[in-house]
């Protein structure tokens, strides 16, 4: 059984576990629509700078409640003390970081396609036409998102303060991914095409790529002890 | 030698939880280390079995010295604890298919069959854990750290909440798992289920060994004042 297919144990552990209790996905669901709807009160109908505004709601969204599914990442590692038992297999640390961020990518990434289409909703847009672009967008997005957030979820886990560490360590850091997010699906909602983002996406692109090496690297000090 | 030991520290922030500590174990022996609540007896199980990485000295288990060859040691050793490593929303099962795939056991369907049925389980494989008792939980547990077969085995306060069944087939799991190939290590409070099966004696105070003896050498009836007399009256409340 090859590196990768150890790093789907762990991630496919974490669905089946999911699937039983829906406690992530359904409350990082409620979340993000929450503060859609927030937002959707609180920006005038008709605004001329609505367009400005609507990537913003977007990824506001998906930030807050991505954090609120990353809190609950490790939490359930900890309960009967489970982690140990997953440090004390005989893998590379880098498959269990790699089989959490999986998980975690398809728990985040399933909110993100909900969010996206309750956003489309109310906001009135048009999801046929940029349905690729924007999903594009997110799938680059939630990959940077995870990495980091995953890497953090782990360090923050054992403090009793996590869920408060966990947002102070990871919306700074997320800030060049959310930036790349919100510009470059302002520029697919304005209707230009993906090319027209470019460097907004290069930026996601290389940002993922970085980060996801760096927490690969550091996920053996996160666990330590 | 299975386990070599020699001058183990461990300190958590300035905290030492083990202090100079020494001991070897022959291949196939069963240690019961005695001591009371913060004598670190479950930090020196945790650095044996790769959890936690020594501060300073020298650690070698299984022929890996620690914690630069910890990789190649966790395939030979399994660990019971009073924590289960289970998880509660997956089955019996299910617990154990991901802990064998992580171990890459082989023909892991009829392991998991053998196990369950040695554990007395195997009528509720399907049900969730976090259904089963507390006593059923740590039997799953034993069958978990039995998959992979490992050559050394840390038990650390293994009978800990269980009921008198349970602790019975505890038991019964330890004699068949003392078969003179298998290197045990266990931690615990009750003289009684400590000296039961064990080849020899240790107990351990503020991160030392203060005793060590063949459990052939020492007085049963006796031992109770011994560990006293080691312990120190301060800690007689925790006995």
């Amino acid at each position: 059984m090859g590196f990768l297919s150890q790093a789907w144990v762990i991630a496919r552990k974490d669905i089946i576990g999911e699937l039983r209790t829906r406690e992530t996905v359904l409350s990082m669901l409620l979340f993000g629509f929450l503060v859609i709807l927030i937002f959707n009160f609180g920006i005038e109908p008709g605004l001329r700078e609505e367009n400005l505004v609507k990537p913003g709601v977007l990824w506001a969204a998906f930030t807050f409640a991505g954090i609120l599914g990353l809190n609950r990442s490790f939490i359930a590692e900890k309960e009967n003390d489970c982690l140990q038992g997953l440090l004390l297999c005989p893998v590379d640390r880098s498959v269990i970081y790699l089989g959490k961020f999986f998980g975690n990518f398809i728990f985040t990434l399933s909110m993100g396609l909900v969010v996206f289409l309750f956003f489309s909703v109310l906001y009135n847009v048009n999801l046929v036409q940029v349905a690729l672009p924007l999903g594009a967008i997110l799938v680059l997005t939630t990959i940077g998102f995870t990495a980091v957030g995953t890497l953090f979820s782990a360090v923050s886990v054992g403090l009793k303060t996590r869920d408060v560490i966990l947002s102070i360590l990871l919306i700074p850091v997320m800030v060049p991914v959310v930036l790349a997010a919100a510009k470059s699906s302002g520029r697919v909602l304005d209707g230009d095409s993906l090319a027209g983002a470019g460097l907004w996406l290069a930026l996601l692109v290389v940002y993922d790529v970085i980060f996801l090496t760096v927490a690969i690297m550091l996920f053996d000090y996160a666990v330590e002890e | 030698m299975a386990i070599r030991v020699k001058g183990l520290w461990k300190y958590f922030d300035h905290f030492p939880a083990i202090r100079g500590l020494d001991v070897e174990l022959e291949l196939g022996r069963f240690l019961t280390v005695f001591g009371p609540n913060g004598a670190g007896k479950t930090t020196l199980i945790r650095v044996l079995s790769t959890q936690i990485q020594p501060s300073q000295g020298e650690v070698e288990v299984g022929g890996c010295v620690l914690p630069g060859q910890a990789y190649r040691l966790r395939r030979h050793v399994g660990v019971i604890s009073h924590n289960t490593y289970l998880y509660p929303n997956l089955t019996a099962r299910e617990n154990l298919t991901f802990f064998g795939r992580m171990y890459r056991v082989p023909d892991l369907g009829d392991r998991i069959k053998t196990l369950l049925e040695e554990v007395g389980l195997s009528g509720r494989r399907d049900d969730l854990v976090r259904t089963y008792s507390r006593g059923m939980q740590q039997r799953l547990s034993i069958a978990r750290a039995l998959l992979h077969d490992p050559d050394i085995m840390f038990l650390d306060e293994p009978y800990t909440g269980l009921d008198q069944h349970a602790s019975r087939m505890l038991r019964d799991v330890l004699k068949t798992l003392h078969t003179g190939e298998r290197t045990l290590v266990m931690t615990t409070h009750n003289i009684e289920q400590g000296l039961e099966m064990c080849d020899e004696v240790a107990i351990q105070v503020r991160g030392r060994l203060v005793f060590r003896e063949n459990v052939g050498a020492i007085d049963r009836a006796g031992f109770e004042q011994t560990y006293f007399d080691h312990v120190g009256k301060d800690f007689r409340w925790d006995s």
